[in-house]
């Protein structure tokens, strides 16, 4: 299972793509909102909560169909599938990986742009720990998502049909950790629930995506 | 560790295309499965492996013993020989990479990415996966397939000693691989008469 996360960690940086892409959405995004809804403070900081996390949602989607499509690609995935690796145990390692190589670095890099969005000085901590504990629920659910549409050529526009619906919880809660936090009021209810969501979608997902690969693969 | 097969149906896509398979394949013996394109050799084989469920009948092979090489190589063109052959072999619990590599003559391009290799010594490296992946029983999908006659009479070497040493093989191929002793398996015998549909997959396809 190490051999499967750091492959597919070299994998991303190497390729460039997987790494660089979410990024590069995400930080093209937070410098357009601002030249878009102009520079008036107050509007911005109203909606950087939202665009933020909007943003790192729609940044993680981009290489959403790389988690299983290159391996089912190559063959790679009939063998992953027989190896003596749990199928679970290795959907799990591949969201990891996605996690580490998106979610993660936006996570890092979010305070710097929120600053372009004006986001009020209180939000900043919030911002971060929304998004750390939020952004791991996209990469499983999204990992569910590509285990279902393996297989099918051109299965992006079905994935991001499947997988928006079930972003949705996460961005609602997320938007509203960081909204409550940059206004100073009480956060402990929307915080736990987005906390639900990730540890709810890390349980219980690996099984239903391996499930799906599995009759995928015959 | 033996291979037995009883009354074996599979289908592909919904679609039974064998029946009625029996064997059995004792350690040290190979056995090669012939049929014209569609005869369902990939399909019996990847029932084999596990991928899929058979229709009907038993197989007598636990997943874990059989290690599958299909048309695909499974090879990240990112990485190197060495890198690709290491995961694999990472993967099954730590086989050998240096004298897999040798094995099939893939060493002196070790260091090179898997993307800039012809499709000859990509077969190369992805048949050295067998050997790192330490399973007993070989399931292959036409390995001959881009390989010069030199690489042919090579793997045959690889696979002879693979034999010597307690393994079995499954081997689907078209050409004639010079191996005397071994057992064939005519797959247009069993060819399924009726077209049954199964109702399950009907609903996905």
């Amino acid at each position: 299972m190490r051999a499967l996360l750091l492959r597919d960690l070299q994998l991303a940086i190497r390729s460039g793509g997987g790494f660089g892409l979410g990024l590069a959405f995400f930080f093209l995004l937070t410098v357009l909102v601002p030249l878009g809804v102009g520079p008036e403070g107050g509007t911005l900081g109203r909606i950087a909560p939202g665009i933020l996390w909007v943003g790192a949602l729609l940044a993680c989607l981009l290489s959403l169909d790389r988690i299983f499509a290159l391996d089912f690609e190559d063959g790679s995935l009939d063998l992953i599938a027989t190896a003596p690796i749990p199928l679970e145990g290795a959907v799990a390692v591949k969201a990891l990986a996605h996690w580490l190589v998106t979610g993660l670095p936006l996570t890092l890099v979010a305070p710097a742009l929120a600053v372009l969005l004006s986001l009020p000085p209180a939000g900043y901590g919030w911002l971060v720990v929304s998004l750390l504990i939020g952004t791991p629920a996209l990469s499983v659910i999204g990992a569910f998502g590509a285990a279902l549409v393996v297989g099918v050529r051109r299965g992006g526009l079905l994935l991001s049909l499947l997988v928006l619906p079930l972003y949705v919880p996460t961005l609602i809660f997320g938007a509203e950790v960081v909204r409550r936090g940059a206004e100073g009021m009480a956060l402990a209810t929307p915080l736990a629930l987005l906390a639900a969501i990730s540890l709810g979608a890390a349980a219980v997902l690996p099984f239903a995506a391996a499930g799906a690969l599995r009759v995928n693969l015959r | 560790m033996q291979i037995g097969v009883d009354n074996l149906a599979v289908a592909r896509g919904g679609v039974t295309v064998l029946q009625g398979l029996d064997f059995r394949l004792a350690q040290g013996r190979v056995l090669i499965l012939r049929g014209p394109n569609g005869s369902g050799k990939t399909t019996l084989l990847r029932t084999l492996a596990g991928l899929q469920a058979p229709v009907a009948g038993q197989v007598e092979l636990a997943p874990e013993a059989a290690a599958y090489g299909a048309h695909a190589d499974g090879l990240k063109s990112t990485l190197t020989v060495r890198e690709n052959l290491a995961f694999w072999a990472a993967v099954h619990g730590g086989g050998e990479v240096e004298p897999a590599l040798a094995a099939l003559d893939v060493a002196s391009l070790a260091d090179r990415r898997a993307a800039e290799l012809s499709a000859g010594q990509k077969r190369r490296l992805g048949l050295a996966r067998l050997l790192v992946t330490g399973r007993p029983v070989w399931l292959l999908d036409e390995p001959t397939v881009s390989l010069d006659a030199a690489s042919v009479a090579r793997f045959v070497g690889v696979l002879r000693g693979h034999l010597a040493l307690g393994g079995l093989a499954v081997i689907a191929t078209h050409v004639e691989l010079g191996l005397p002793e071994a057992a064939t398996l005519d797959l247009s015998a069993h060819r399924a008469r009726i077209l049954a549909r199964d109702g399950f997959d009907e609903a996905f396809l």
